[in-house]
């Protein structure tokens, strides 16, 4: 079932938790919406589930106007970052209360609800725990039952809440994983929010980055990551450096220095910010195709890649991540004079220092 | 005790000190009277307490005390739900006014209580022309006692509830709204078993202060023995005629009421927690089972 969202406004108080949002979200894709925690990632999805209502704007699925459907006949799956199990109930009962309750037309008979409960619990790895109370579990079990009965329903469309956000690391990355697999056999559309960039890439089909109750960007992991629309997105999807100067005659110039730049349509102004993420950056010990020199006051060398902090005359310091391999051709030295060179920048122009 | 650390906890002379103190205290004001109560009221034999309780005057003053038990106890109940509902789950104008009316019964005297009904009802009160009218007598009759019960008694189911379900949230509601429950099975299957325990201790002190209330009930009731006496009424009226005997004899129902719904308690939640142990039991086998 695909998910459609036009101009949907949402405001607590004076507080405005969505501004005109639009969205379509194509039958059978995972997709996560990202952002700050305030920026409206969380209400979008509770008034996609019916749990809010909105001020304006509609939401549609399959093209159907649901707008004004109650929460209980939407048929989505939700997941709550808390879980929500019922504590005075069993796992198995937890599991079974979505087709417990239905009027006694609708329900299946116990033996198909057994058999019913009993597979999705194997589906979780978890059939063990059928008799045991939410309180016995770990935080990785909880979730992972609040996803088997959210799953019970056979919903239309799965709705997760920040879902491994109360998790400790090691959990998250095994159950972000597990549930990438998941969505790959069942393909039942989905959107799940967070606010790490890392869980969103690794798991969605698409991004949406959102900020202060608009979008940001939608697309791809990969495409998000590599070509960021808004400062905004650059500094949210990861570590970045900044270098101000400005744009002319395709030429982004910082300081003494100037770089070309691939698109020469870019518009000349007198304020621009180039951003090179660590990695993109590379050092040199001459002075060709570099955007700003400066002593290494730091370096980190513990993991695959090395991290090393150059002090320019004046600004901020300056990272940069070099393989193993690079780090030890150039034989660097704490105190060496060097220059920084970037492999690839993204420069907005006009745009202010953007703090998060 | 020997895995007690040392460097957080107090010495054994303080822990044993307060130990003590606590027990005694326990002793002195909660065991000693409670069992005084009983002493007296057999201290002539069982055939004299028998008679004292089965007397028509005692026992019209238990027919009416459990008459306004019967009423106010299912009355506040569900008032005490919906206000802790309404103030629990939901933001709206006037909340914080409802919170403090709700208080009121505990903040003004019970004697202050009966009077407001006297002023309202009595013969010269605001509507009194209009009850005596229409031959409706409210005050120094049952209904007088009964709306008197129910206002005393007002705060302790919502009282109960109200921190309890702002601390559990909603999640788990809405969690079964979701999975296709109406609000009525979300309210039953998952809202009730959650609130039960601070539900039925407020029905408990609900029912404990309904039946043994005096001052609010002494103001309207008017004393007519056989008729508006509950049992506290009259427990005062034998113990001030010197019948010992009969007035220790009706306190030891209301004793015994309390001991009796102490019990039910400690009961039930033992059964819960056998319950429980059940389930975790099984989930060790099963998880020994599959290693």
């Amino acid at each position: 079932m695909s998910i459609e969202i036009r101009n949907i406004e949402k405001r607590f108080g004076n507080f405005t938790a969505l501004d005109n949002v639009s969205l379509k979200v194509e039958s059978g894709e995972l997709l996560a919406l990202l952002g700050p925690s305030g920026c409206g990632k969380t209400t979008l999805l509770r008034i996609i589930a019916g749990l809010e209502q909105p001020d304006a704007g509609q939401v549609l699925f399959s093209g159907a106007d649901t707008t004004h459907t109650h929460v209980s006949e939407r048929q989505v799956g939700f997941v709550f970052q808390h879980y929500a199990l019922f504590r005075h109930m069993t796992v198995f009962d937890n599991v079974a209360f979505g087709l417990s309750v239905r009027p006694r037309k609708l329900r299946p008979s116990r033996e198909e609800i057994r058999e019913r409960v009993m597979k999705l619990l194997k589906m979780v790895q978890l059939d063990w725990l059928a008799d045991a109370y939410p309180a016995q579990l770990s935080g990785g079990q909880r979730q992972r039952i609040a996803l088997a009965r959210s799953l019970a329903v056979e919903p239309s469309v799965l709705l997760l809440d920040e879902p491994f956000g109360a998790l400790d690391a090691k959990v998250r990355k095994d159950l972000r994983r597990w549930l990438r697999d998941l969505h790959h056999q069942m393909h039942i559309t989905s959107v799940f929010v967070t606010h790490d960039q890392e869980e969103a890439l690794e798991v969605s089909d698409r991004v949406v980055v959102m900020d202060h109750g608009h979008i940001e960007q939608i697309g791809r992991p990969d495409d998000i990551y590599e070509n960021p629309a808004t400062p905004f997105v650059t500094r949210f999807l990861g570590d970045v450096n900044l270098f101000h100067g400005r744009v002319d005659g395709g030429h982004f110039t910082h300081g003494n220095f100037a770089h070309a730049l691939d698109d020469g349509a870019q518009a000349a102004s007198d304020s621009a910010v180039a951003y090179v993420r660590p990695h993109d950056l590379d050092i040199s010990r001459l002075a060709g195709g570099a955007l700003a020199t400066g002593s290494i006051e730091h370096i980190h060398a513990v993991g695959p890649l090395v991290r090393i902090e150059v002090a320019p005359d004046s600004g901020d310091a300056i990272e940069v991540a070099l393989s193993k391999d690079r780090y030890r051709e150039l034989g660097l030295m704490l105190g060496d004079k060097v220059f920084v060179t970037p492999k690839k920048l993204s420069v907005f122009v006009g745009a202010q220092d953007y703090a998060i | 005790m020997a895995s007690r650390s040392l460097l957080t906890s107090e010495q054994a002379w303080v822990r044993y000190a307060l130990t003590t103190f606590a027990l005694l205290f326990l002793l002195v004001f909660l065991l000693v009277p409670l069992v005084s109560v009983f002493w007296e009221a057999l201290s002539k034999g069982w055939e004299l307490y028998a008679a004292a309780l089965t007397e028509y005057e005692a026992w019209q003053a238990i027919k009416l005390t459990l008459i306004a038990a019967a009423i106010s106890v299912p009355l506040n109940l569900v008032f005490g739900v919906a206000a802790a509902w309404a103030i629990a789950r939901f933001e709206f104008r006037g909340k914080s006014l409802l919170t403090t009316l709700i208080d009121l019964p505990f903040s003004v005297s019970p004697v202050v209580a009966g009077l407001m009904y006297v002023l309202l009802f009595g013969s010269h009160g605001w509507l009194g022309n209009w009850l005596s009218a229409h031959d409706i007598q409210i005050i120094f009759a049952v209904p007088g006692i009964v709306l008197a019960t129910v206002f005393v008694t007002f705060p302790f189911v919502a009282r109960e509830l109200i921190p309890l379900m702002q601390a559990q949230g909603q999640d788990e509601e809405q969690a079964a709204i979701v999975l296709g429950a109406s609000g009525f099975a979300a309210f039953w299957h998952v809202t009730l078993p959650n609130i039960k325990w601070g539900l039925l201790y407020g029905v408990i002190l609900t029912n404990a202060r309904a039946m043994g209330e005096f001052g609010a009930v002494s103001v309207v009731s008017g004393h007519i023995r056989g008729e508006t006496n509950t049992i506290p009424l009259h427990v005062e009226i034998l113990y001030n005629e010197y019948n010992f005997v009969g007035a220790f004899a009706c306190a030891s129902i209301l004793a015994m009421l309390a001991l009796v719904t102490l019990a039910i308690k400690t009961v039930i939640e033992w059964r819960i927690e056998r319950q429980h142990e059940a389930s975790l039991v099984r989930t060790q086998q099963a998880r020994a089972a599959l290693v």
